[in-house]
């Protein structure tokens, strides 16, 4: 059976205004075949929680380096369980993220993450797998 | 002078036997160079391009400079077109600024911070404003809440900016503020608080970065439309041309479009042609060129790509001058001095063997300084995960110190210029960044090339590009992609963010609210609104809100409900 294209959404939450790495992502997501939902900056964690839910991704990528990936993270994983989605959606974290808080935020729930400098070769298989995972649990 | 070269020109007319042009390129030279060529290009010469894919030549000699002319392209430093650089003596005269990009929690904290780098031998304060303070939002709203004091210090009020500035004379150091849509607000607590300190206003010094347009394509924190932002800042600049006018109230920043990915020719032009729009801002607004173009600055990234680096200083001098002299005749020199300060660092820095940054930092800062900086941030090799902490903000500092103090690069001025592949690639970038204004001119102008998304979509595929090269390894980063290893387990002794500063610089928001006189702040307000729906300049508004301890978000407030808000172009 042809497997549909795997829908991911690439988001800015809080104030940070720092998008090459979004935009970088998004186009390598894009070049792999996926379907690609870019917010654009500036969004809460309940604008994305929403869009990811109208938009019906299978991952939501946060793209965050003002160092605030800690609160906004755990708000986003909150506003994923409230609408009973934690399970399908898979969550990434990329940005300046120091190495003490990937633990924290892999407890969360988060299904990667990415501190600066990991490579595309790396993250798009991550979210690829991720998300295929997700769709053999389901069926 | 000029005239007899010309004649001699003339004279000598193109490719004669008897050339003297451009350093007396004869013919013995020549034949002795085309043979050299023909002996080289037997060996197998890998080709080269400079980060912008410029392509290079294996060697410059003077007949690369055919079409240069000594006098009227290089010239001499302090004088036009300032392709040697703005002041007469350069770095002899005087070293430049060095001010490294700091801020942090509550005033208080940067407030100690700034006070142990002046200690250090730091000669000027750079201002890192948290997220909040440049979007307008105070500490205590609610969309500020996982923000406040993060990447910069969080200011409120006035009371916030004496606290930052408490036993620092503002008479003697400048300071540079990252601030853009709220520039207005932040530069009227500034100059009141000089006011306090006794400080005349002819005495006062420093820079608001206060430019919108490449906050709408790379930074991000913009807040209001483009037009109503236009005229905020053609305010500052009347402002301070009457009440400030040694204060720079716009620095022209390239630095963000180079650091979300453009090359340094679309860095150059960009900033260039955000630069002309400012320009034209000011006289529409009937501001007289030679008056306000002095106060006007630029800010950048320094690179990896040394020699580009250089030539685009050195040609963003040039270039300037002529646009200024052309287009808007300007004739005081100071109107045509692209006078530039730069930040080393930025996204050329790796995680991975994260000390080697020490090392990039120190040879983009030589870059600077060969190309006649004015004032440098020397980032800290931490930055790829957190704000730097007191050791890695030390060496930062030290770094630039030691250019200044211990190599020489100081005792000369403009020592690359008459060299012949920097003086052509001065040309070629030159040249190159004139084509793209050109081009974005035939599109409408900045404005509208942002507003449709095209700038912010050039950059990106720019971005994406260079990623790729870097990842096939085609762009070497050593200790990426190039001698790499197995990371150790990391040890870093990271910047701790101070998780209570932000419940502190809350309480004392409090404070001030139930502290002021607030049928003041009421009446400010009311005022700043009127002076909004009309034409008139709002600087005396803002600044007597700011007088009256009203808050950057209650004063946004009011400008964002008679400007509404700018809608970003998403798209990829």
């Amino acid at each position: 059976m042809e497997r549909s294209a795997i829908r991911v959404m690439v988001a800015k939450p809080g104030l940070d205004g720092h998008d090459r790495g979004a935009k970088i992502i998004a186009y390598a997501l894009r070049d792999a075949g996926m379907e690609v939902v870019y917010t654009g900056l500036r969004h809460s964690p309940e604008e994305i929680v929403n869009a990811a839910v109208q938009e019906d991704v299978e991952a939501v990528g946060l793209s965050i380096l003002s160092g605030a990936h800690l609160p906004l993270t755990e708000k986003v994983m909150a506003g994923l369980a409230a609408v009973g989605r934690e399970n399908e959606i898979a969550v990434f974290v990329g940005g300046t993220i120091p190495e003490a808080d990937v633990d924290t935020l892999k407890k969360m729930g988060v299904a990667g993450v990415f501190p600066t400098g990991t490579p595309l070769s790396e993250i798009v298989p991550a979210i690829r797998g991720a998300v295929e995972a997700r769709r053999s649990a389901a069926n | 002078m000029a005239k007899e070269l010309e004649i001699e020109r003339e004279r000598a007319g193109s490719g004669g036997a008897d050339t003297i042009r451009n350093g007396g390129v004869d013919d013995a030279f020549a034949a002795a160079e085309r043979q050299w060529r023909e002996r080289v290009a037997r060996r197998d010469i890998p080709p080269a391009k400079t980060s912008s894919g410029l392509e290079l030549d294996i060697l410059y000699t003077p007949q690369s400079l055919r079409d240069n002319d000594p006098l009227n392209d290089i010239g001499l430093p302090g004088e036009y077109p300032f392709t040697r650089g703005v002041q007469p003596t350069m770095h002899r005269g005087r070293l430049w600024t060095m001010r490294q990009y700091s801020g942090f929690a509550t005033p208080k904290e940067s407030n100690q911070r700034y006070r142990w780098l002046l200690e250090q031998g730091q000669t000027g304060i750079s201002v890192a404003l948290d997220l909040p303070t440049q979007l307008g939002l105070d500490s205590d709203d609610p969309e500020a809440a996982d923000d406040v004091g993060r990447v910069g210090v969080a200011v409120d009020t006035l009371a916030d900016m004496e606290i930052l500035f408490e036993g620092i004379p503002l008479d003697r150091i400048s300071t540079s503020f990252t601030i853009n849509s709220t520039a207005s607000i932040l530069l009227a607590m500034y100059l009141a608080v000089a006011e306090r300190q006794g400080v005349p206003p002819d005495k006062i010094t420093g820079t608001t970065q206060n430019d919108i347009l490449k906050e709408y394509v790379s930074r991000g924190t913009w807040i209001f439309p483009p037009e109503p932002s236009l005229r905020l800042i053609v305010d500052t600049i009347e402002h301070c041309f009457t009440h400030a006018p040694r204060f720079n109230p716009i620095s022209v920043a390239g630095a963000h479009f180079h650091d979300a990915g453009a090359t340094v020719v679309q860095d150059l032009a960009y900033t260039l042609a955000d630069g002309l729009t400012y320009v034209q801002r000011c006289i529409d607004r009937g501001l007289k060129v030679d008056d306000f173009a002095p106060l006007i600055s630029f800010f950048f990234y320094t690179h990896n790509d040394f020699f580009e680096e250089i030539a685009k200083y050195r040609a963003g001098r040039r270039l300037w001058a002529r646009l200024m002299k052309e287009r808007f005749g300007a004739r005081d020199p100071r109107a045509q001095m692209f006078r530039f300060g730069v930040v080393c660092g930025g996204s050329t820095l790796t995680a991975q063997q994260p000390q080697n940054n020490i090392v990039r930092v120190a040879y983009q800062a030589l870059a600077s300084v060969l190309g006649g900086v004015q004032s440098m941030f020397t980032a800290a090799w931490d930055e790829p995960f957190a704000i730097p902490t007191e050791q890695t903000a030390e060496i930062a500092l030290r770094t630039q110190q030691v250019l200044a103090y211990e190599t020489g690069v100081s005792n000369v001025a403009d020592p690359l210029g008459g060299s012949y592949y920097v003086e052509a690639l001065t040309d070629k970038v030159e040249r190159e960044t004139r084509t793209i204004i050109e081009r974005i001119e035939s599109l409408g102008g900045m404005v509208a090339c942002i507003q449709n998304g095209f700038i912010q979509k050039e950059i990106a595929v720019e971005a994406y590009r260079f990623q790729k090269r870097v990842e096939n390894a085609e762009q070497v980063v050593v200790g990426v992609n190039r001698f790499a290893r197995p990371e150790p387990e990391r040890r870093l002794e990271l910047y701790q963010s101070d998780n209570a500063a932000a419940d502190r610089q809350r309480e004392s928001l409090a404070r001030v609210r139930a502290t002021r006189d607030n049928s003041r702040v009421k009446t400010a307000l009311s005022k700043l609104r009127e002076v909004a729906r009309g034409k008139d300049n709002m600087m005396p508004a803002i600044s007597e809100a700011v007088k009256a301890y009203a808050s950057v978000g209650e004063i946004c407030g009011v400008l964002r409900s008679e400007f509404g808000t700018f809608k970003e172009p998403v798209g990829l």
